[in-house]
């Protein structure tokens, strides 16, 4: 089915079609609206969802914890100070192994406080235990959030699924979308039945106790491994999804990388972006290309490693700070994935478009500019830049 | 000649964002009329909350500190306690207060903090689009309750006035409304004691002030004002709940 639709409306139907349990709503821009949406489907009993509008996002992760943790399906939606709030309650669902699934629709974290889109909310969380799946335009938001479920509940992995959006860029422009049939969605998904769950009468169970340092570390290793196991598991509902819908997905998504010698490594929305820079540089001979990560935990290290390996210089772009002194967080994966390489490309990180600043095709096509001058003359220059700043001359 | 009227100095030049027929306007005013009555200008500092008002500190002439969703009255509390020669006030929406900051006030108050609250109470959450907060009266339509609120579904609207009146530390407690002349002159006068409580050092203040909101209840703002008047003031009576005349 042929629609339009803005990606918060796409993720609303997706969740729609899903028909979750229980769903924990608490509005905070630019995610609001898919709640909003949802409670009409409630309403309307197009849906039989247990809809629960909490007071905060601690109690809408908690009510989300809740329910799976007693069997049920769980959906949520949030945004950037409310991914905040929510932060005790990620890891408790991931290390209670409790496939919940969130649409996180980025923002910029305050302070100060703003309200358009990088990615300072969910690589804060990058760390707690959740997948990351990252969508370019609507049609990947739908996607993600169909194929999270199948991805999470597996037994191997059972973990929570971040599916993640560019806040208004994606959450709120109208696109054309090829939605699926809802029987073909139900199908797909399939029932959930959890292995163990609250009150089942054969197999009593505490969820979350105290976990004392003799069995603390072997509950993290389980957890780690989990992690390890998602990224076949992705790549499995990838391949069951590309079946029913026509559509390939991998850990990234590689634009001409076939004999590129300069690449981006780059993430979201801005991946469109590129693609038309890079077309435009291909056609002057220049041999350009991009990773897309869609898959940022489990982060795909060997698999970037391999994709990168025949490049001479790569910008990693990243639309999050991170602190770090030392570049930010897609930087700091992309590095060392890289590190295992006998010859490794010249690898530079850009800092770009933080709290909405907007990233235009020639800002693109001034960082391969540098990247082609790096390749050339073997300098790499300064390696963590920001780009796109009103008071700084650019180096970028 | 004789000035008869003027823009209060507390108030900037800047023009309000707020919607048509909606009563930010009317109680910033008021805040700022009180202010520079009482001459303390120059030492109060406002505390800003997520929400529709957001951008208060472009409208009131003092400094003002913007607070995490729903953590005003921590933050005015512990500047006061800094700087107890100062006067704290918090400017806080029903989301904000009475929903994702319910703690916060309630222990504010548990505490007796020196602090005003001026709280206003419009039934939704305004900024991101009106939807069903703790203040929603019983089938009053959102856009995350279709058909009304349900007691069954979302249990009853939260009497915030009484729930902290009941508290030892607050000093005064009152519900006012924005609807009419009279009820605004009371609201002024309300603002102005819940200043003096705290100048005087009784302990936690808090002014109800029943708002509307056009724009999320889609009504004009005269039906509004008449909403208001059929349909909070019987739910949520004006007066004063908690007078605590001295220390």
């Amino acid at each position: 089915m042929s629609h339009r639709l803005s990606g918060n409306e796409a993720v609303a139907y997706a969740m729609k079609q899903i028909n979750p349990d229980v769903m924990g709503a608490f509005p905070i821009t630019p995610s609001t609206e898919i709640p909003e949406y949802f409670a009409d489907y409630v309403a309307n009993g197009e849906v039989n969802t247990e809809y629960v509008a909490v007071e905060s996002e601690h109690s809408s992760m908690s009510v989300c914890i809740a329910a799976q943790a007693a069997g049920a399906r769980s959906v949520c939606a949030t945004s950037s100070c409310g991914l905040a709030l929510m932060y005790e309650l990620l890891y408790v669902a991931a290390s209670c192994r409790l496939p919940i699934t969130l649409a996180c629709v980025n923002r910029a974290l305050s302070g100060p406080i703003n309200i358009n889109h990088d990615y300072s909310d969910s690589m804060g969380a990058r760390d707690s235990g959740w997948i990351q799946i990252y969508a370019e335009n609507n049609q990947e938001a739908y996607d993600n959030f169909l194929m999270a479920m199948p991805i999470g509940e597996t037994p191997n992995v059972r973990l929570p699924v971040m599916a993640c959006m560019d806040g208004f860029i994606t959450s709120h422009a109208v696109e054309n979308i090829e939605l699926l049939e809802t029987d073909a969605v139900r199908r797909f998904i399939g029932e959930y039945n959890p292995e163990h769950y609250l009150l089942k009468k054969e197999n009593p169970l505490a969820v979350g106790p105290y976990d004392i340092s003799p069995y603390y570390m072997e509950h993290k290793v389980l957890e780690a491994e989990a992690m390890k196991a998602a990224k076949a598991r992705i790549l499995e509902v990838a391949a069951a999804f590309e079946k029913i819908s026509g559509r390939h997905y991998g850990l990234f998504e590689e634009y001409r990388m076939e004999d590129a010698e300069l690449a981006l490594v780059l993430m979201g929305s801005t991946a469109g972006t590129a693609k038309a820079a890079i077309d435009k540089l291909r056609e002057d001979g220049v041999k350009a290309g991009l990773v897309k990560i869609r898959v940022f935990r489990p982060f795909p290290g060997e698999e970037l490693a391999r994709a990168l390996a025949g490049t001479r210089a790569v910008a990693v772009m990243d639309k999050s700070e991170g602190f770090s002194a030392n570049g930010g967080p897609l930087f700091a994966e992309t590095c060392g994935a890289l590190y295992g390489l006998k010859e490794r490309p010249h690898l530079i990180d850009i800092v770009y478009g933080l709290g909405g600043r907007d990233v235009r095709v020639e800002d693109i096509e001034k960082v391969f500019g540098r990247l082609a001058n790096i390749a050339a003359t073997g300098e790499t220059g300064p390696v963590y830049v920001h780009m796109g700043q009103r008071s700084r001359e650019e180096i970028a | 000649m004789k000035t008869v009227f003027k823009k209060p100095e507390s108030l900037t030049d800047a023009q309000f964002h707020y919607c048509p027929g909606c009563t930010h306007g009317i109680i910033h005013r008021l805040i700022a009329e009180c202010v520079d009555e009482m001459n303390i200008r120059e030492s109060t500092i406002g505390i800003c909350p997520v929400g529709c008002s957001v951008l208060a500190y472009d409208y009131f002439n003092f400094d003002m500190l913007e607070a995490a969703h729903g953590r005003a009255p921590a933050i005015a509390a512990a500047i006061k306690r800094l700087l107890p020669d100062r006067t704290l006030f918090t400017y806080q929406g029903d989301g904000d207060l009475a929903s994702i900051g319910m703690g916060e006030i309630l222990h504010a108050s548990v505490r007796g903090e020196k602090i005003c609250v001026f709280f206003i109470n419009n039934t939704v959450y305004g900024m991101t689009g009106g939807q069903m907060a703790p203040t929603t009266l019983l089938g009053q339509v959102t856009t995350t309750s279709p058909y009304g609120r349900s007691k069954d579904n979302e249990g009853y609207p939260a009497k915030m006035a009484e729930i902290l009146a009941q508290n030892e530390g607050s000093a005064y407690i009152c519900r006012t409304a924005v609807n009419d002349p009279p009820n605004v002159m009371k609201t002024k006068k309300a603002i102005k004691k819940a200043l003096q409580t705290q100048a005087k050092g009784l302990g936690f203040s808090m002014v109800e002030i029943l708002s509307t909101c056009p724009t999320n209840w889609g009504l004009n703002p005269l039906d509004s004002m008449k909403w208001l008047e059929d349909n909070m003031i019987p739910y949520y009576p004006l007066g004063e709940l908690k007078v605590k005349e001295d220390r």
